[in-house]
């Protein structure tokens, strides 16, 4: 395929989303097949970290899928992660992380449907943006610290500094 | 009888979710259950439910854990598409003749695959959508269906009827057809047997006057709820049925075949409809915040557990109308003409005559052909109490709440069985026994006993496992198998050898994604010594070729790469430990449903998935650590916190099951409220049953009871607790108080100052309730005035006053439904409706008022409200607003009150005025603090799930029963006494725990004891550590946090929030998860 293809990685809790998936199996919905799933127990296992390493190893995208809000199988860990969502959601678009790269759905394990329909948004989405730019583990040399620091910009004192003093 | 011939099997009948309850409760402690459905595979109704109510959850997300458990339980049985024919022999000794249809495929071969029912030629109606879609003639009736095995339906297979055909033959990839099976007549040998075959909905076809027949945009609750659903008929997209247009008014019909002696023989009230329309409208609002939703109803009833919040939301949140009117008929009108000449076509003219009630979608089909260029809209003519005119409405869509019936078969049954019914044709039971049926050793749970809600039938469920088995203790552990135990190679220091099985699934998997690529590339990743491909990995050949092979390459991680681990990997999982390996070195890889099933078009790409997916299981897998389950014995010790009808039913539950079992009892004596009641709306005098309770525990040699005793202190967790009470009932009756045994103990010595620390495995808390004493209607200041239960005590004592009193006044709803206490206190109508008709029976000539808001007489209760107005007990209805007024004039009692139908005021002097007080919880928050579980903003105890947990806690190893979870009735506290007891009783015949392998573990020396994980967690597992006092010096790791293997879920939630990085979740820690993520890229 000549279009880009993005590289999605996707985290289901164990009760609700990936059933939902399974399901959207046993009923023949099709969807792209960009996304790579990563089963846990429960969406609040899901660790910010693990969102930051999955853009730090060049995906282009995250799915975070769980039990709607009220459905924990745990009773409470899905409430925990859509806190801990909110604030990483916003501490990444804060960093230049474009908003349609992450996403966040509930899912129950009924919803075979909505689960082929939202896999389909997310690859869509991320698809648009083309691939990921930030965050992506790299070797740095002076050029990439310039372009972090923005250089072309005359404003920026800071990355003047930067290589001033690495000159010095 | 000897205990030589009591059979430890019990048959439970039916397999829907009281049955399913039942079966687990009875196979967990020790019995071997018989489960029989008649239908391909068990869920019952609930399976077909989009949500439930009052929290609308996912009905099946909450059922299908329960489904696979009863699937893969190693002592259950299930027979399916069987029904019982006949019973013979006695209790503890049964035989039981079963007629098991024959299902025309090998359960044993069949994958499950679907490729026999693409290939079916036939469609036909499928029941599991309410026969709104067409399912094929070889089907299983839902996706998630257990067993997942299909069947073909024999009147439709057209090979079985005409002998050609023969697709699913040539196109089963297993062999698992079989069209020679045949009909199988069983006979089972069990030593009790429950009842649980559910209820059928009341179908309205043939009743002209809902207009069901006639239009399509009529349509039962159970159709709408198939439209609801996401797997239903049209995704969950809610459209006009006749013409597809999207819909704007919907109005939902009360009381359809219940509360009906006109239209149907259904004097009762189905319990259930209320809510669910409820529910419905709101879901339906969910999806389309436009739709104008109305509810016509007669009483609104909710009067369960955050029933009445759920209303009071449906009404001032979602904005859905109620309207109290009974509809009396619905005519359909198409749009076209124009408004002078409106068509009213009444549903007779349409109407087909109806024999057979099963063929309703050929029927509808033919209906409304006529019409096809006119839009429909059904009319509602009703009367609208506000404005005190008959309105015309149109509306999109009607849904009729249809109420339940027991089938004929059912009742067929209990006849030839010596079973007795009700008047309504549900199964008889008393009042103090009430999951017993009128033959002994024949118990009975769910809607067959009266109509009832999950939560409810859930609870039977429980009484009635602890009664079958209670019969039967002495054959307990006698006909159960246990799965041997298996030695574990120790692999410790070995170096990761991995073993990846692909799996073709026949042609599943195989037709997408190329197999041996997949294989062969498997084999170039690292630490990987082994891969093959299967054709069936499930199959019986293939697990014992896989467990050899392990055994054989010593290979010491397993990967297979086939379909989801939902369902397989405890497959696996034993076939691994079957080679001598820890099962937590288990990878599953999900090709199937994650890969050629839903890239059917991207074969490149799905294969391209499958490889990167086994290279990420690869990554994890290598970081895998064999996982211990350890074992925690449970102390076989039982106390029962509350001395009340629940707190000693529960408590006689276990002591006749062998266990001891302490009562602690804050009062002086036994009986709690029941003390001051008079008779069950089953007309059971209380006093009576009471009395034999309680001499029952003062003389059970298991039973040790501590009146007027404090809790002091609780300490430990399930299967490990001591709890310290203090008890200090006066010496007289310490003969039967436990203190006595108390003052004995060496340690107690010093009398007066008793105080007793007992050790315990499990705890049920049963602490009751109280009666609200009111502060409006002038309580208090004149003694003509009593409340509810004061009634009760001038019945108990017979009060010769009480004939001399000519008028009679009741005023409901007395500090329940208002806005500081918004509950329903459930119990209130049907007393006073009872004590109404009690004072009648006492006196013929008094004049009898009852003040109500919604009358409340649920399920057969309704039966009393009906004999009260026929002997002319008159209801006045009062709102919110307009609440009725008390005053006494010249020494007169007065109750003003605005008559709903006069709509003016009227003054009714009364002799006796009885306030319908609420029930209040203690709000015992030390208690709840003790044992770390939760209460509600109401003051009751909040229970695990509201639908399927209704008498366990989330914390492990505490229970709960009676008035302290929701006010209730006698007969529904006894029930919920023997669920607590049986949840109680799963846990103690074990003996021990094993704790789950895959849960949290902190390294205390990073752990800042921050304190994080202990606040996140819901199960209390994370505690910091604490010195003990007597040890002389400070713990390792004081103030660090510690987890309790044993209360842990493995949620995981502590171990992403904990801040140092000190927490880990064995079998999902972040190494594992981030070397799945890393190795994830190179696609």
């Amino acid at each position: 395929m000549s279009e880009f293809e993005p590289k999605i990685i996707t985290i289901l809790c164990n009760w609700c989303t990936y059933g939902a998936a399974d399901l959207a199996g046993v009923s023949r919905f099709q969807y792209p097949p960009n996304i790579r799933v990563i089963r846990v127990p429960c969406s609040g296992r899901v660790s910010p970290k693990m969102i930051l390493s999955a853009f730090h190893n060049g995906a282009d995208g995250v799915w975070i899928s769980g039990c709607h809000p009220g459905d924990c199988h745990y009773i409470t860990g899905n409430y925990y992660a859509r806190r801990k969502f909110m604030l990483l959601k916003n501490f990444l678009e804060y960093n230049g992380i474009e908003p349609g790269r992450i996403h966040f759905s509930w899912i129950s394990s009924a919803e075979g449907v909505k689960f082929a329909e939202v896999a389909r948004d997310v690859v869509e989405s991320v698809r648009q943006l083309g691939p990921a730019k930030y965050f992506i583990k790299k070797e740095l040399d002076d050029n990439d610290l310039c372009s972090c620091l923005n250089k072309s910009n005359p404003d920026n004192n800071l990355a003047k500094n930067i290589l001033e003093e690495q000159a010095a | 009888m000897s205990n030589n011939s009591v059979t430890g099997a019990v048959l439970v009948a039916g397999g829907g979710i009281g049955g399913i309850q039942a079966a687990l409760d009875l196979a967990n402690s020790g019995y071997y259950v018989y489960m029989v459905e008649k239908s391909p595979s068990i869920g019952g109704v609930m399976a077909q439910l989009d949500k439930t109510f009052p929290t609308n959850d996912c009905s099946m997300c909450i059922m299908s854990p329960k489904l696979v458990e009863v699937g893969r339980h190693i002592n259950i049985e299930l027979i399916t598409l069987a029904e019982i024919k006949d019973v013979r022999g006695e209790q503890g000794s049964f035989e039981v003749d079963v007629f098991q249809k024959a299902r025309y495929v090998d359960m044993t071969k069949c994958i499950a695959c679907g490729a026999c029912s693409e290939k079916c030629p036939k469609k036909v109606d499928d029941l599991y959508n309410a026969g709104l879609a067409k399912r094929k003639a070889i089907y299983v009736p839902y996706p998630q269906a257990v067993p997942l095995k299909y069947a073909i339906d024999a009147d439709n297979c057209i090979m079985l009827t005409k002998g050609k055909c023969g697709n699913c033959e040539k196109t089963c990839p297993a062999g698992a057809i079989n069209y020679n099976d045949k009909d199988k007549n069983l006979t089972l040998k069990v030593g009790s047997i429950i009842l649980a075959p559910g209820f059928n909905t009341y179908n309205p076809s043939g009743k002209a006057i809902y207009n069901y027949d006639a239009s399509k945009d009529v349509v039962t609750s159970i159709e709408f709820e198939r439209y609801l659903s996401a797997s239903g008929p049209n995704q969950g997209h809610v459209v006009r049925p006749s013409d597809n247009a999207h819909p704007h008014k919907i109005a939902w019909l009360q009381c359809v075949g219940s509360r009906d002696i006109n239209t149907c023989g259904n004097g009762y009230c189905s319990s259930v409809c209320c809510m669910y329309a409820i529910k419905q409208a709101i879901i339906a609002k969910e999806h389309d915040p436009s739709l104008d939703c109305t509810i016509f109803y007669m009483d609104m009833r909710t009067h369960g557990k955050g029933f009445e919040s759920c209303y009071n939301e449906a009404k001032n949140k979602h904005g859905i109308k109620f309207v109290r009117c009974k509809v009396h008929s619905i005519f359909t009108q198409g749009e076209k003409l124009n408004n002078e000449e409106q068509l009213y076509i009444e549903a007779v003219q349409n109407k087909e005559p109806v024999e057979d009630s099963g063929e309703q979608s050929a029927k509808k089909s033919k209906k409304e052909s006529k019409n096809k260029n006119i839009k429909q809209y059904q009319v509602l003519n009703y009367f609208d109490e506000e404005s005190g005119k008959v309105v015309n409405e149109l509306y999109d869509i009607v849904v009729l709440s249809v109420g339940m019936e027991i089938s004929s078969e059912t009742r067929e049954l209990a006849k030839k069985i010596g079973i007795e019914l009700t008047s309504g044709g549900f199964i008889k039971t008393s009042s103090f026994d009430p999951v017993a049926t009128t033959k002994d050793g024949v118990y009975v749970c769910g809607a067959v006993q009266g109509p009832k809600d999950i939560p409810q039938s859930v609870v039977e469920a429980g009484g009635a496992a602890m009664r079958a088995g209670t019969a039967l203790a002495a054959a307990r552990n006698t006909l159960t198998k246990k799965t041997p135990e298996r030695t574990e190679i120790d692999i410790k220091g070995e170096r990761p050898r991995v073993g990846v099985f692909v799996c073709h699934c026949g042609s599943n998997i195989a037709s997408v994604i190329d197999v041996a690529a997949v294989r062969d590339y498997a084999a170039t990743l690292p630490y990987v010594e082994y891969v093959a491909t299967n054709m069936y990995s499930c199959s019986q050949d293939a697990q014992d070729g896989i467990a050899n092979i392990v055994k054989e390459k010593q290979l010491n991680r397993m990967i297979v790469a086939a379909c989801s681990p939902r369902t397989h990997e405890p497959l696996f999982q034993e076939t691994l430990l079957s080679a001598g390996i820890n099962k937590y070195l288990f990878e599953m890889v999900n090709i199937r449903n994650h890969g050629s099933w839903v890239h059917k078009d991207y074969p490149l790409e799905a294969t391209q998935k499958a490889k990167d997916l086994v290279r990420m299981a690869v990554a994890k897998s290598v970081l895998l650590e064999p996982l211990a389950e350890a074992d925690l014995n449970i102390d076989q010790n039982v106390v029962v916190i509350g001395g009340g009808i629940s707190g000693m039913t529960a408590a006689k539950s276990l002591a006749d099951q062998g266990y001891k079992v302490n009562i602690i009892e804050q009062n002086t004596s036994l009986g709690g409220q029941a003390a001051n009641l008079y008779q069950t709306a089953g007309r059971a005098m209380i006093q009576e049953g009471l009395e034999n309770l309680t001499s029952q525990i003062t003389s059970h040699e298991n039973i040790t009871v501590f009146t007027g005793a404090e809790i002091e202190d609780v300490e430990g967790f399930v299967g490990n607790f001591k709890t310290t009470i203090s008890s200090c009932c006066d010496s007289s009756a310490a003969s039967k108080c436990g203190c006595s045994s108390l003052n004995s103990d060496k340690d107690g010595a010093a009398s007066g100052t008793n105080s007793k620390t007992i050790e315990h495995g499990v705890t049920i808390i049963a602490t009751g309730a109280s009666e609200l004493k009111p502060t409006e209607y002038m309580y208090g200041q004149d003694k003509r005035i009593v409340t509810g239960i004061e009634l009760d005590k001038i019945f108990i004592n017979n009060d010769p006053a009480l004939l001399e009193a000519k008028s009679a006044v009741f005023i409901q709803c007395v500090g329940s439904r208002e806005p500081q206490r918004p509950y329903c206190s459930r119990i209130c109508c049907s007393h006073s409706v009872l004590s109404a008709l009690h004072l009648k029976e006492k006196n013929p000539d008094m004049n009898i008022f009852i003040l109500y808001r919604d009358i409340r007489t649920y399920g057969e209760k309704e039966l009393l409200y009906k004999e009260a107005r026929e002997k002319g007990i008159i209801f006045i209805r009062y709102g919110l607003p307009n609440k009725p007024e008390v005053y006494i004039d010249n020494d007169k009692l007065n109750i003003k009150v605005i008559d709903h139908v006069l709509k003016m005021p009227i003054v009714i002097e009364a002799d006796l005025l009885t306030l319908a007080s609420a029930v209040v919880p203690y709000k015992d928050e030390k208690l709840a603090q003790f044992f770390k579980v939760p209460l509600n903003e109401d003051g009751f105890f909040v229970e695990a799930h509201v639908k399927l947990a209704p008498s366990d806690f989330a914390t492990d190893g505490v229970f709960l029963c009676g008035l302290a979870h929701y006010p209730k009735p006698i007969d529904e506290s006894i029930a919920q006494a023997q669920a607590a007891a049986s949840s109680a009783l799963r846990l103690l015949s074990k003996k021990t725990i094993k704790t789950q392998g895959t849960i949290a573990e902190v390294n205390q020396t990073i752990c800042s004891g921050c304190g994080v994980c202990v606040s996140v967690c819901p199960y209390n597992a994370p505690s910091l550590r604490v010195s003990n006092k007597n040890e002389g010096r400070p713990k390792l790791h004081e103030g660090k946090a510690e987890i309790n293997p044993v209360l842990c879920k493995g949620c995981g939630a502590c171990v992403s929030s904990c801040r140092s990085g000190a927490l880990k979740l064995k079998g999902f820690d972040d190494g594992q998860l981030l070397a799945m993520i890393e190795s994830a890229m190179n696609f």
